[in-house]
């Protein structure tokens, strides 16, 4: 029955429901948290037999020293940065015009969802198309303003702007639905009562929408740097199969990636990986800490 | 006035903008039908003098995309029923028994979901092998068969049905079994729809797990496949164009079938993720 203390029979028949999700999720999700943080102890490993032969604090050290491993964590911190504020601004503006109109809102909102579900893979190859340096799209259409031809893909200047420009593009519809979502639940009679008080639309938004949407903004940043944080399909995808000319779009999980994958060096991955763990909470931490003092719920 | 003025500035910018989230995918179908030298005119071309279909055929010669597809069904589909099942069951456990450390085991799977997946993918590639399934279509499924995001969802479903309903059934004499998934579970249709689509997006996109699994062609599913042909079909991009709408099109057909659903379980799961 409901709401009746937990006896040894009920923890028996929960148990049996638990069972399935339990083995795969401690197999493939608890185990390898605490065997990662281990791993990335590791020094000298032999994959083949598992054996440890030494730990120490040796792979960190070389991630500290490592110039690759800086470049990474300056253009995941640079992608962050690009992504998520214009990613954060552009759907709110684009979700209140939504908002704001009835004829075709609801053809708008498939339109900017579409991207979301798409293969990450599948739509680089076409952004690649579009950046083609002498038949892309997007050169011809500069080309019309009289902007001559950037190379997007090749130069170290511009890969990470034509990175950041599609991965905007397709996150909007994501975001959108998340700021929808908020300002449907905003009561109308928050308008009401400030237009009795003589507020013109300006103050109404700055006053109204804008806090009572703090917790929706709240959200979508923080899934937005917690994305951004992991970025690896986009780059793989869209500089097939490298890190952007010059490693220009290196970031960490790339470069985990490589280490793990080509260079075989997997403690040196699995400190990057822990690296990463503890950068992202340390955002999420700051961001709970802001939220407190800065979001109304 | 005022407002008029307004209101087709608000069409004039959601046009622009849809235009713009739209261009890439009417690019991707142009080029995929035309002729080689066609797709490098400059101006662009937009409709193509003869429609090349003969680039979708060529595309399937090049590379085994039947065979990806397949693998890519079979992955997509085993991983979201296997999950849906492991969840469901979990869910109603969460929601419907006590047991001793239920708020501890709660707690406990709470904190995994804030783990970056990427982290673990170094040890389940060990844990893999050392299982010998390195390379097997296992290796693509065992590991996704069990979501906290879906038992956390369904949780909170599950939780909103009201007491009444369980104990109704449990006086007609209804097993907790009968009650899941004859009353529970079809109450509960539009959550279990919503986040079996999203799962299903999510498997057939997704990418950097298989890509580090797999390294025989037979077991490709369809975006590494996708990736793999890029380097064969070097300049060709109508042939690439032509792969990518293969790959992309089943998700879209999807989504506008249930397009609903997915709105809706991102409204209710985005929200309280």
């Amino acid at each position: 029955m409901l709401n009746a203390k937990p006896t040894i029979k009920s923890t028996l028949k929960a148990l049996l429901y638990l069972l399935p999700m339990l083995v795969i999720s401690i197999t493939f999700s608890i185990y390898p948290i605490i065997k990662s943080f281990i791993m990335s102890f590791y020094t000298k490993y032999d994959f083949f037999n598992d054996i440890v032969s030494a730990y120490g604090f040796d792979n960190f050290k070389f991630l500290f020293s490592d110039p690759d491993f800086h470049i990474a964590i300056k253009n995941t911190l640079i992608f962050v940065v690009g992504v998520v504020p214009l990613t954060v601004i552009l759907s709110l503006v684009i979700a209140l015009l939504l908002n704001r109109i009835k004829w075709l809102s609801g053809f708008f909102r498939t339109v900017y969802f579409l991207p979301f579900v798409t293969s990450t893979v599948a739509i680089a190859q076409v952004w690649h198309w579009i950046y083609n340096s002498d038949y892309g799209l997007l050169n011809y259409f500069l080309s019309l303003f009289g902007v001559s031809a950037v190379s997007w893909l090749e130069s170290p200047k511009y890969a990470m702007l034509a990175l950041i420009i599609m991965s905007v593009w397709k996150n909007l519809g994501f975001n959108i639905i998340l700021f929808l979502v908020g300002l449907n639940n905003i009561n109308e009679r928050y308008y009401q009562a400030a237009e009795i008080d003589g507020a013109n639309a300006w103050h109404q938004f700055t006053n109204v929408t804008i806090p009572l949407l703090s917790p929706i903004t709240f959200l979508v940043s923080v899934n937005g740097v917690i994305g951004s944080f992991k970025v690896f399909d986009q780059i793989f995808a869209l500089f097939n199969g490298t890190p952007g000319p010059s490693k220009s779009a290196l970031t960490i999980v790339y470069y985990l990636y490589q280490k793990f994958y080509t260079e075989w060096k997997y403690g040196i991955a699995a400190a990057s990986g822990v690296v990463l763990f503890f950068m992202i909470l340390l955002v999420t931490v700051f961001q709970l800490w802001y939220s407190k003092h800065h979001v109304h719920y | 006035m005022k407002l008029k003025v307004a209101m087709v500035l608000r069409y004039v910018i959601l046009i622009l903008g849809a235009v713009i989230m739209l261009m890439p995918f009417l690019w991707m179908l142009s080029t995929s039908l035309k002729t080689q030298p066609e797709t490098v005119k400059i101006p662009p071309i937009w409709i193509p003098k003869q429609l090349q279909f003969s680039n979708y055929v060529e595309a399937f010669k090049q590379a085994p995309f039947f065979q990806y597809f397949i693998n890519s069904v079979i992955v997509t589909s085993i991983t979201t029923i296997g999950q849906l099942f492991t969840s469901i069951l979990a869910a109603f456990a969460f929601s419907r028994l006590n047991f001793y450390g239920k708020n501890f085991l709660f707690v406990i799977f709470l904190g995994t979901m804030m783990v970056p997946g990427e982290m673990l993918i170094i040890p389940n590639f060990v844990t893999l092998s050392q299982l010998h399934l390195v390379n097997t279509y296992g290796a693509l499924i065992i590991p996704w068969l069990a979501s906290f995001f879906t038992v956390f969802t369904l949780r909170q479903t599950f939780q909103s049905v009201p007491d009444q309903i369980y104990y109704a059934a449990k006086i007609d004499g209804a097993s907790d079994w009968h009650y899941l998934w004859h009353v529970l579970v079809p109450i509960s249709k539009s959550t279990i729809t919503a986040v079996t689509v999203l799962q299903v997006i999510g498997s057939w996109n997704s990418f950097m797990w298989p890509l580090i699994v797999t390294n025989s062609e037979n077991l490709r599913t369809l975006p590494v496949g996708l990736q793999a042909f890029t380097s064969d079909a070097g300049t060709n991009y109508a042939w690439l164009m032509a792969a990518s709408t293969f790959v992309i099109i089943p998700m879209v057909i999807l989504y506008i079938f249930l397009q609903k659903y997915i709105i809706a379980g991102i409204s209710k799961t985005g929200l309280k993720g």
